[in-house]
């Protein structure tokens, strides 16, 4: 009994290790039967992630999106909602910046934070559209932030056509200086990576994260909604307020991703043609990351740090993209299915639990 | 020993959990043909040695023979195989799928890539006649009754070649007419030769049913005796280990002013129809009001309408004078109302929140417990500490998940919260179902105590014994309306029946002279 528990508490950073390496393994293979050098091609990736200060950089910057994205999935999965519509709120993010970092003109100290408010509050507006519909009329959140999704999506662009676009062009002016938030001294020092405030924020919003749910009493009532809607109804708890409020903080995470990737990223909105995608991959951050607040930051490093650097596989080893995404895919696979990977190890474990017994 | 004659022979067998010795050296025996109960109570670690037989488990130690044959049975598929069956508490049914489909699940027969559903459905009719289980094979679970859905995983386990069959606690979903069928079905199965083993908790089924009994506490095996050589109180004692009161001790009480009052209330159920048709009564300080009746007329709809759960359509409740009608649910437990609901899994606990969790899930909004928008996790520790305490609930610790805890204990957390905020009105639905004798004998107190404190309390059971022993009123409920009330110690039984079948007192005085 002693070994078993053993087992399961050291498993806890030795599986999902090991389900990277055998994501990697599997992705070797895949090489391998295509004629390609996985050695070549991981070592590429590793330059490509720590090859120099601009990768690590880069990195970094396309990590941090899915930190928020993440965070937004796991928190409303915590109360036992599954927003899938996080990439709608991560536009609405966007939009409501780019609205005010380009439409007005304030003092730096006003502008950054009411841009950074502004995205916050439409994102999780827009989140809280589909909680409210929940708890109004019982719409399926998952029906109705998919197709809050793409209603995101042409709003963005309407606004941004009609509003902000500048002559001739499909995209908006800069974002004034005064609602930057890249970190003009770091992008220096990384060589013009595009580092910004957005990484601590997403820190702070991790640990916000847990702070909230597990240290508050609004954290309570979300926790206990999302075990047992029935007794918290019961305890005389406001089921439906809290659906909401749970959407609405969702979709501000959500939102918050959107807000950086305009005013520490990119500067400028366009007239998009497809969402991005951070939303979708938050779904997959939040599921390696077992909808817990460490784990989402850590799934999103792999999940981000795998997508940056699998560009060198390309580069650097002639790997077609189509296998890139294969090697990916498994690694992901491997960390999110802990099962496979404990049968895996299960002969390596019983050997070393019966030493142990033996030692004894 | 004539080992020709053991069904089953469990020797010497040991299961240890961590912190917990479930199953410590037990010896069983079940003779070809016999029904032989395995009584003990919540947690004394029936349902383990069970699922150590069925393979769901592997024991520590011990040997178990099968027909007199040394075996290790190491899953559920090797225990088939070996003829035992197993009829769970919780039924294992594919809710669309027809009774025949259920039955020949994972052993159909087939016609070449196919399923022959006629041969299937022939089959399922064969062994219902052979047995005398009446059900029919083209029928889907989910439209048949609890009692049906049992019958089928009975024939489940006769298809599948069971000759030996475990039943665990068969008769808690039942009614008392289904459980008589069930005693019938199961005396004919072992009369075909099989042989029977129930896990139950319950004296009075044993003794109705088994031949033999073997009884459990805290993993050990107290005694094998024959039923015809013991009684219902002898075994209450083996099984608790001390003598057992079963008449609760109640003195006279005199009631004080009225608490709750419930005038006229009206609601309409989901199909339009008027679930609740004008119900008035009250409930005064320090008595024990009883709500009898038939279940579904109306019992869970009134409790749902005096806690707020569902708005009514008409009429008032007053606490204390002060009007409580359609408020949400917690005005109404901050007005004083406490609540012991009748589903602890679904309305009383979070099972996956910890016991400390769980004892602060009507106040954690309270000063105390918090500072500022934090929650103080010192106070709710030392709350439950408290409690756990002064009500004996059995844990490993307050940071147990509630889902950890037996039946009896999560009864007793929830009662311990409930009391604790100090109620002017406490409302018990069901409070003793699916426990065992020392929690039964422990709610009980513990319900007389709150009421010679001068609570209100409110009593909706099912069954009539423990009304009986309980209230000092009680009122008859029929379709959404009070029938009458009686005197709980100066009643009319015949009378009680009468009215719980709709007929009013006045009309079946009458009746009875006329």
């Amino acid at each position: 009994m002693d070994t078993f528990k053993k087992i399961f508490v050291k498993s806890s950073v030795g599986i999902p290790l090991a389900a990277i390496v055998l994501g990697l393994l599997f992705g070797a293979i895949v090489m391998l039967a295509g004629g390609y050098d996985p050695i070549l091609a991981y070592t590429s990736l590793v330059q490509m992630l720590f090859g120099s200060p601009y990768d690590i950089g880069e990195a970094i910057r396309a990590i941090t999106p899915l930190i928020f994205t993440g965070l937004a999935v796991a928190f409303a999965f915590r109360t036992g909602l599954f927003n899938i519509g996080v990439e709608g709120q991560f536009m609405m993010g966007m939009t409501g910046a780019t609205l005010v970092g380009v439409g007005l003109e304030l003092p730096w100290y006003l502008h950054a934070p009411l841009a950074v408010i502004t995205g916050a509050l439409f994102g999780g507006i827009w989140a809280g559209i589909a909680g409210y519909l929940k708890a109004k009329r019982g719409v399926n959140e998952v029906i109705s932030s998919i197709m809050l999704n793409w209603i995101a999506l042409f709003l963005s662009n309407f606004i941004v056509a009609k509003f902000l676009v500048q002559q001739g062009q499909q995209k908006t002016p800069d974002v004034h200086d005064s609602a930057r938030l890249s970190m003009d001294w770091l992008v220096g020092l990384m060589g013009n990576a595009r580092m910004h405030w957005g990484t601590f924020v997403a820190i702070i919003c991790v640990v916000v994260f847990y702070v909230l749910l597990w240290r508050t009493k609004q954290g309570f009532e979300l926790r206990a909604v999302g075990h047992n809607p029935d007794a918290a109804l019961y305890a005389g708890m406001n089921v439906k307020g809290t659906l909401v409020k749970s959407m609405f903080i969702s979709g501000i995470f959500a939102g918050l991703g959107g807000v950086f990737e305009i005013l520490g990223v990119f500067g400028y909105q366009t007239v998009m043609a497809a969402t991005w995608g951070y939303g979708f991959d938050g779904i997959a951050v939040a599921l390696l990351g077992g909808n817990t607040p460490v784990g989402v930051l850590l799934g999103a490093i792999l999940f981000g740090g795998l997508s940056y650097g699998s560009a060198g596989m390309n580069f650097g080893a002639d790997v077609p993209q189509e296998i890139v995404r294969i090697v990916i895919g498994s690694v992901i696979f491997f960390v999110a299915s802990h099962g496979i990977v404990k049968f895996f190890l299960k002969p390596f474990l019983s050997k070393r639990a019966e030493k142990r017994k033996e030692a004894v | 020993m004539d080992r020709n004659l053991a069904a089953v022979q469990l020797k010497g067998i040991t299961k240890r959990f961590p912190g917990l010795v479930a199953n410590d050296s037990i010896d069983f025996e079940l003779k070809k043909g016999e029904i032989h109960a395995l009584l003990g109570e919540n947690g004394a670690g029936k349902s383990t040695l069970m699922n150590i037989l069925f393979g769901l488990y592997q024991p520590d130690e011990g040997e178990i023979y099968v027909n007199g044959e040394k075996t290790v049975i190491d899953g559920a598929a090797k225990a088939i195989e070996l003829g035992i069956g197993m009829v769970h508490q919780h039924f294992k049914l594919v809710q669309p799928f027809t009774v025949a489909e259920n039955i020949v699940l994972g052993n159909e027969p087939k016609k070449g890539l196919s399923i022959n559903y006629k041969l299937a459905n022939e089959k399922v009719r064969d062994i219902s006649e052979r047995y005398g289980l009446k059900v029919d094979p083209q029928v889907r679970i989910k439209d048949i009754t609890v009692g049906m859905q049992q019958r089928v995983e009975i024939l489940k386990t006769l298809y599948r070649g069971a000759e030996i069959v475990i039943f665990d606690e068969p008769t808690a979903v039942l009614t008392v007419q289904e459980i008589e069928e069930l005693i019938e079905i199961i005396r004919n199965l072992a009369a075909e030769g099989k042989s029977i083993i129930i896990i139950t908790h319950k004296l009075k089924e044993v003794m109705a049913l088994a031949d033999t009994v073997t009884v459990i506490r805290r993993g050990k095996v107290v005694r094998t005796v024959s039923t015809s050589e013991t009684d219902e109180r002898k075994l209450a004692e083996l099984m608790v280990g001390r003598d057992v009161s079963f008449q609760v001790e109640k003195t006279k009480n005199e009631p004080g002013k009225t608490v709750l009052s419930v005038d006229s209330l009206q609601m309409k159920g989901e199909q339009g129809k008027q679930v609740l048709n004008g119900v008035s009564f009250n409930v005064r300080a320090g008595e024990i009001v009883g709500i009898a009746g038939v279940d579904g007329n109306g019992q869970s709809e009134l409790i749902y309408a005096i806690t707020g759960m569902r708005q009514v359509s008409g009429g008032s409740v007053k606490l204390n004078d002060r009007d409580l009608t359609n408020k949400s649910p917690r005005k109404v437990s901050l007005a004083g109302v406490g609540h012991i609901p009748e589903d602890r899994h679904k309305h009383g606990l979070v099972l996956d929140f910890t016991l400390s969790e769980n004892m602060i899930l009507g106040s954690y909004f309270e000063p105390e417990f918090g500072r500022g928008v934090f929650i103080d996790y010192g106070a709710m520790d030392k709350l439950a500490t408290k409690l756990v305490d002064e009500f004996d609930v059995r844990t490993s610790g307050i940071h147990t998940h509630a889902r950890a805890l037996s039946g009896g204990n999560q009864q007793k957390a929830i009662i311990a919260r409930e009391l604790h905020s100090d109620p002017d009105l406490l409302i018990a639905v069901q409070p003793t179902r699916g426990l065992d004798i020392g929690a039964i004998e422990y709610v009980h107190k513990r319900l007389v105590e709150a009421r010679n404190q001068g609570k209100a309390i409110l009593l909706v059971s099912f069954e009539l014994d423990e009304l009986y022993s309980l209230s000092d009123r009680i009122a008859v409920m029929y379709e959404g309306a009070i029938m009458g009330e009686v005197d709980a110690v100066h009643r009319d039984d015949q009378q009680l029946g009468l009215m719980m079948a709709g007929n009013r007192p006045e009309r079946s005085h009458l009746e009875k002279r006329g």
